[in-house]
């Protein structure tokens, strides 16, 4: 029989190279990879992410100075070849208070959003694919969860528990994924009526393996896009939570608070403003780099069109 | 002088991946009162011809790269952005393919008749109001007054087809441009809907350009063709002349391609039954009726999809179903399978009945009974390569093991005749017809014995259709499978199947052998359907040479 349809160029591509790799199961996220690699923004926010990481973890080591370390006579004083970002009104190193409360905020924001990423996602993902009343039951709970007013349930939690930075943690992902389950869930109900699903389920495939296989892949478009809204939505709470008392507290920091304390002084010394303020914000960059490099790495259709 | 002269058109489009040659130096002219039938399978060039006359095609990346396109002396493709709005919709109209998406949901039919009067040609609402219920009327639209304020999704796909030449018409053009009106209506439909636009063009004189894959329809309506392939024009002449004696290898190929004539031979069958149905319902709760009367009254409150249909089909048999949509007969297919609900009745697998039995019950039986889907754009998930989306059901029925898979995944790929190293491809890579051999090729990878193949086709050009039928055929004898072929294109069930059932309104009219119910229908209702598919007609080959 003839081939009449238009032949795909694939003379360049080693044959046994192809067949090695098509054994691999993980495909998806090899490919992705393999496309990651060419988008060098991406690469850069993935490096400068990792650097950061690196340099949180390894804070209590290599930071000039200890957090609690003040030093009143010398004031807030510019920055200096002692104290590269200048100090703080009390005479603390800011570079040292900027590197822990990195460790903070990342934590923060790592943690809490991957808690509602996974959460999210297998919440949405079961409430969409289920349908019916297993759904409107599903649906029913997080409608529940988005009326309770965020404030007066983190002040609960404090109050019961006292004051924790795992509940902290715990607080803000309860509360994020919520949206994320209401994503995903949109997402597979137009997915799943779709006849590659309904392909997968008469070729006999068990309901998680087409969850997992089939459906979730196929969500992460917009998950990933979301997520990388969610970091920075997520540290920015937890600075608000700081302000009013319920997080962390000085003299431990984070960006946030510290970004907030900048503000009130902000005429006099700049730098308590500037500096924090960087930090997030290269952060922040990164991360929507790397967000929509992945995005259009887990595409397949989208490296050509 | 021609109305329409368009010369040497070039429309590029420029891509990350290179410039492709949508249309390449394209010419033809167009007299008022005349229609010119584009023909061409899909990506040849004939949509694209004509919106760009339009403005209508995205630029960037397109870009018209020269010619011309006179239209009563006027260039269209130099004429600005402005003018060329005032002649689109008031001297040029165009009718889309799909009259459920073309139509606005929220505005009402009238709403939307007027615009381009009030628009254009600045009428009164009134009077426009007057001139859009007797065009309502002319396109054979009962109750136009009562119609005039209806929302679209109050309307069915055919009378939105007529709501939509009212609207193209309305305005008076002097050309109406047709990009395959009548390709995602039932054959019925189709009849009546190419026989108003003969008659509305006959009354008002206007010049059609209608654009179509479909040769039979083009034969039928158009009285010059233009054969395009890959942007450039193949051929062009007098409808009847140029079929009955077509001057190019490439018009003679998509001629032959079209389906004609019944098998070959009848297979060889056992008269043992392979599968049996007997009374089978599939009733869907209708949600325009209360829940409790519904209850009272199951008869009022449901939506027969499947109503009563008994049927059998014997090993190595491929038994074609056809009908128009909605008549139930995806329904019945999917009910077969598990996939939709059984109301009431039995269905028999090898003696044992299967519809009472639950989803893990089932999964040795997925094994043997499989389905091939209509859109092979849909049916396979874009982010698995085809090695995954082939090596997931030897997988999952445990028929082949992580050493053994490879080699097996390849030996479908030839059995579905797909080239060994796309092997690592996304879906999105492949033409409609290779997709459709991979869907083929999921289908028969547990080598099942029953397969319900729902429209394989009906989304293929006709080239291709005739490739993914051959290659059908081909499996069934090789495999030895049973078939039953879900179509609404009856020539195809005629090509492949050898007993034919016929369904209207959840039920089954007739049954016959293929040849004998084409020959000799005893119901009104198939007569009507065998009537209404549209002939390739062409004079008697010419004996020049």
């Amino acid at each position: 029989m003839a081939m009449t349809e238009s032949p795909l160029d694939t003379s360049n591509i080693d044959q046994e190279q192809l067949l090695a790799s098509a054994e691999k199961g993980t495909s998806l996220w090899a490919d992705a990879w393999v496309r990651l690699r060419k988008n060098r923004l991406a690469l850069v926010g993935l490096a400068i992410l990792v650097f950061l990481t690196v340099v949180s973890i390894l804070t209590p080591w290599i930071a000039p100075y200890g957090y609690e370390v003040q030093d009143l006579a010398l004031g807030a004083s510019a920055p200096s070849r002692e104290h590269w970002f200048g100090t703080d009104i009390f005479g603390r190193d800011l570079l040292t208070r900027v590197m822990y409360g990195g460790r903070m905020s990342l934590a923060v924001g790592f943690v809490a959003t991957g808690v509602a990423l996974v959460i999210g996602v297998l919440w949405g993902t079961v409430a969409g694919y289920a349908g019916g009343r297993v759904d409107a039951v599903m649906m029913r709970i997080v409608d529940i969860l988005y009326a309770l007013p965020f404030m007066i349930f983190i002040i609960l939690l404090m109050v019961v528990f006292g004051r924790n930075i795992l509940l902290l943690f715990l607080a803000i992902g309860a509360v994020e994924w919520l949206t994320m389950a209401r994503i995903v869930r949109s997402q597979v109900q137009s997915l799943r009526k779709q006849e590659f699903i309904e392909a997968a389920y008469s070729l006999g495939l068990s309901r998680w393996r087409i969850i997992h296989r089939h459906l979730i892949p196929n969500t992460l478009g917009p998950v990933i896009v979301y997520t990388t809204l969610t970091i920075p939505s997520v540290m920015l709470l937890e600075a608000f939570l700081s302000f009013l008392g319920l997080g962390v507290q000085p003299p431990a920091s984070s960006w946030g608070l510290l970004i907030n304390n900048g503000v009130e002084t902000m005429e006099e010394y700049p730098w308590l403003l500037i500096f924090p303020g960087l930090a997030l914000s290269i952060t922040l960059f990164s991360l929507n780099f790397l967000g929509d490099g992945l995005r259009d790495a887990l595409d397949p259709r989208a490296s050509k069109d | 002088m021609a109305l329409l002269d368009v010369s040497n058109l070039k429309v590029h489009f420029h891509t990350r991946n290179g410039v492709t040659r949508a249309v390449d130096d394209v010419s033809f002219s167009l007299d008022a009162g005349e229609t010119l039938g584009i023909v061409g399978e899909s990506g040849s060039g004939k949509s694209v011809t004509c919106y760009s006359l339009l403005g209508l095609i995205p630029m960037p990346p397109g870009k018209i790269e020269s010619g011309t396109a006179l239209f009563n002396g006027e260039d269209l493709l130099n004429c600005g952005e402005k003018r060329l709005a005032q002649i689109r919709g008031d001297d040029i109209a165009v009718i889309f393919q799909d009259p459920m998406t073309c139509l606005n949901p929220y505005l009402t039919i009238g709403e939307q008749l007027i615009e381009p009067l009030t628009y254009h040609r600045n009428i009164d609402r009134k009077a426009a109001k007057e001139r859009a219920v007797e065009m309502l009327r002319e396109v054979g639209i009962k109750a136009p007054e009562r119609r005039y304020d209806s929302y679209p999704h109050e309307l069915s796909g055919g009378m939105r087809q007529r709501v939509m030449i009212a609207m193209a018409l309305i305005a008076e053009p002097k050309l109406l441009i047709c990009d395959e009106p009548t390709t995602a209506l039932d054959v019925t439909i189709q009849a009546q809907i190419l026989k108003l636009i003969r008659e509305l063009q006959q009354r008002h004189g206007v010049a059609v350009i209608f654009v179509t894959h479909d040769l039979a329809v083009v034969s039928q309506v158009a009285d010059r063709v233009l054969v395009m392939n890959q942007g450039k024009v193949v051929e062009t002449g007098n409808t009847r002349q140029l079929f009955a004696n077509p001057q190019r290898a490439y018009t003679r190929k998509l001629i032959a391609a079209i389906p004609t004539g019944s098998k070959a031979q009848p297979r060889v069958q056992d008269e043992a039954p392979l599968l049996a149905v007997e009374h089978l319902k599939t009733w869907f709760r209708d949600y325009s009726v209360g829940y409790f009367s519904a209850r009272r009254h199951p008869e009022v409150g449901h939506i027969k999809a499947v109503d009563d249909i008994s049927l059998h089909i014997n090993r190595h048999e491929i038994l074609g179903i056809v009908g128009e949509s909605g008549s139930g007969k995806s329904t019945l297919g999917r009910a077969i399978l598990g996939l939709a609900p059984v109301t009431g009745g039995q269905i028999n697998y090898r003696g044992e009945r299967i519809d009472q039995l639950g989803n893990r019950q089932r999964k040795p039986l997925r094994q043997q009974m499989q389905m091939i889907f209509q859109d092979p754009y849909a049916s396979l998930n874009p982010r698995m390569t085809i090695f995954e989306t082939l090596a997931e059901p030897l997988l999952v029925h445990g028929l082949a093991t992580r050493k053994t898979v490879t080699a097996q995944v390849l030996a479908l790929m030839d059995d579905v005749g797909l080239a060994r190293n796309y092997i690592r491809k996304y879906p999105h890579e492949f033409s409609g017809g290779q997709r459709q051999r991979i869907a083929v090729g999921r289908a028969i990878a547990t080598k099942p014995e029953f397969i319900v193949a729902d429209e394989p086709v009906s989304a293929l050009d006709v080239t291709i259709q005739a490739q993914i039928l051959d290659l059908i055929l081909d499996l069934v004898d090789k495999h030895n499978l049973t078939m039953m072929f879900i179509s609404h294109d009856l020539s195809v069930v005629r090509y492949i199947a050898d007993r034919v059932l016929v369904m209207h309104h959840g039920k089954v009219i007739e049954e016959g052998k293929t040849e004998s119910l084409w020959t000799a229908p005893a119901e009104d209702y198939t007569r009507q359907l065998l009537a209404a598919i549209p002939r390739f007609e062409v004079d008697a080959p010419a004996h020049n040479l």
